[in-house]
């Protein structure tokens, strides 16, 4: 299944913020675990998650520290902020009522066979 | 970054690629140099993690690059991200280029010759030697003024480019002699041959300041080409930095005039030639800390002028053609055409400094050489109406300071105008033009000493 670029984009910021409400992650791990939630249907192009991510801690919502890797490299880690909790709630709000109303529907096209308005 | 720990980095190959990539990926202004290192991170990882599933460390290499996605595009969204950035850089920041501790010591010796500039400057006045007012002594600075400023220049270099002990000596040589020879020699009050070596000095002496910009590889035609654009970028920085110093000027005697104090005798006596000295030095630290970092000004006004100067000779001569009009030879005629030369040699250095000497010949090369041509044909007619003056009323070192000029410029661009064409004719390769812009260099130092120390004897000081 290829998922459209418009709906990528839309939810790219709030799975982001979604893993960073686990706990502080970096910009490769962020990456992975997305694939592993999708079940590996969400393929970001990796380089574009930097940008976001600098746009995230630019509007307060996340923050970064520089830190170290495992074997000691230099590594920026993000982590959630206040503001970036609020966002995030809203944010799922927002996609619960848009995946109920989609449930909605779904469930009339099956039961009748034909899609009602 | 070597990390003995980690297991890819045992594979040189490896390290090598990643510089390489950093190199690749450091060239796009929007992406700083901690956004790739945050990039290296993800890079490292990545191919780490495909070399434990089993791939040589150059195919992961290989996937990571191409799952980091096109780096055009990445940076693109950096831009837009960090869209000040593109012009932010325009200050000069720690961390943009040079380390910082260096860029630190640049500005500290860079104010500080600034400041030893302004101050040999009103030096003179301790004994006695006014610039203006009563008693003023204007040769003096007149033939001096290159003096109190371009060793400064030739220092801050010197020190920049850490010349070697023997090259400082070489540096000094020209300085002295110049000093010498414009303050000793018996030169009368006025005299024509004063006012040519007061001229020439700055001349002579600004190509001493490319000896220590090149670190004293003159020989290198390559430093020669950078000492080049250093000169058309300095030109600009000054020229602004001017502009900026006369809005100050004029504030200062505005608000003092406001509360009744005539600020006038400061700002001509103090202000303006400190300022104007100190410039100099604080020009050239400017080009030396952005000559990375902004698009160089002096090829991007050529692109505008060349055109525009090309079709004021065109019609010039077309004109002349028409009406039959002969050029009216008089005094200031020769150095007009002199300054012609010089301004056409200019565009032509600054095109060809900007250009890449593999590209194949262009629009704007044929441009260039019909601007070349059309200068030479209006200076030849000009050239030929001033030999029948000369003739008849013999050399006055004016006449011949201007006549020698412009026949060293002929020759540099009639030869140049024979190399742009042999290379529009593909029979000639574009680095031979440049080569001769630059082998040519040394034969304007040449003449400008020839007027300073020859020029007094042979005309007999007058």
């Amino acid at each position: 299944m290829d998922i459209q670029k418009d709906l990528v984009a839309a939810s790219a910021t709030p799975l982001v913020l979604a893993i960073l409400s686990e706990g502080q992650s970096y910009g490769y791990a962020i990456i992975k675990r997305v694939a592993e939630l999708s079940g590996g249907e969400l393929q970001w192009t990796d380089g574009m998650v930097y940008p976001l991510l600098h746009r995230l801690e630019r509007n307060g919502l996340v923050k970064a520290v520089w830190g170290k890797s495992e074997a000691g490299r230099r590594r920026k880690y993000y982590q959630l902020t206040r503001p970036g909790a609020a966002h995030l709630a809203k944010q799922r709000r927002e996609w619960q009522t848009v995946d109920m109303a989609m449930r909605g529907i779904t469930t009339v096209e099956t039961d009748s066979g034909e899609v009602e308005s | 970054m070597m990390n003995p720990g980690d297991a890819v980095n045992k594979d040189g190959g490896l390290e090598e690629r990643i510089g390489e990539w950093r190199n690749y990926v450091r060239r796009r202004q929007a992406v700083h140099a901690v956004d790739v290192d945050e990039l290296e991170d993800h890079l490292r990882s990545q191919v780490e993690a495909l070399t434990k599933a089993g791939l040589a460390p150059d195919e992961a290499f290989l996937v990571a690059v191409k799952r980091l996605g096109d780096l055009d595009a990445v940076s693109r969204e950096f831009a837009s991200e960090y869209s000040g950035r593109l012009w932010k850089q325009l200050v000069v920041a720690p961390g943009s280029g040079a380390a910082p501790s260096t860029a630190r010591r640049d500005t500290i010796a860079a104010v500080g010759l600034a400041i030893a500039a302004a101050v040999a400057f009103k030096a003179p006045e301790l004994f006695g030697k006014h610039l203006d007012g009563p008693g003023s002594d204007e040769p003096f600075y007149m033939r001096n003024l290159s003096l109190f400023v371009v060793p400064f220049l030739a220092g801050f270099f010197a020190f920049k480019r850490a010349l070697p002990q023997a090259g400082w000596f070489w540096l000094l040589l020209p300085f002295l002699a110049g000093a010498l020879i414009v303050n000793l020699l018996p030169f009368a009050p006025e005299g024509h041959t004063l006012v040519l070596a007061a001229i020439h000095l700055p001349i002579a002496l600004w190509l001493t300041v490319g000896f220590a910009y090149g670190g004293g590889r003159w020989r290198d035609h390559d430093q020669r080409m950078n000492f080049v654009r250093f000169s058309g970028e300095w030109f600009i920085y000054y020229v602004l930095i001017a502009l900026g110093g006369g809005a100050l000027c004029a504030m200062t005697a505005f608000i003092f005039q406001a509360i009744g104090l005539n600020a006038a005798p400061v700002i001509s006596r103090w202000i303006v030639p400190c300022g104007a000295t100190g410039a100099v030095i604080i020009a050239a630290w400017l080009v030396e800390a952005k000559q990375s970092v902004i698009e160089n000004m002096a090829p991007v006004l050529t692109m505008i002028f060349t055109p525009l100067f090309t079709v004021l000779l065109l019609v010039f001569v077309t004109t002349m053609a028409l009406t039959g009009n002969a050029i009216d030879v008089g005094r200031e005629v020769l150095i007009g055409f002199d300054l012609l030369l010089v301004l056409v040699l200019g565009l032509l250095l600054y095109a060809i400094s900007a250009r890449d000497s593999l590209a194949p010949p262009g629009r704007f090369d044929g441009l260039q050489l019909l601007l070349v041509v059309c200068a030479l044909i209006v200076d030849v007619m000009a050239l030929s109406a001033i030999a029948a003056r000369i003739s008849e009323f013999g050399f006055s070192p004016n006449k011949t300071a201007a006549l020698g000029l412009n026949i060293l410029l002929l020759v540099n661009l009639g030869w140049s105008a024979v190399l742009y064409a042999r290379f529009l004719a593909k029979r000639s390769p574009f680095a031979r033009l440049e080569r001769w812009q630059t082998a040519y260099l040394p034969a304007f130092a040449v003449w400008a000493w020839i007027v300073v120390t020859l020029f007094p004897l042979i005309f007999n000081y007058r």
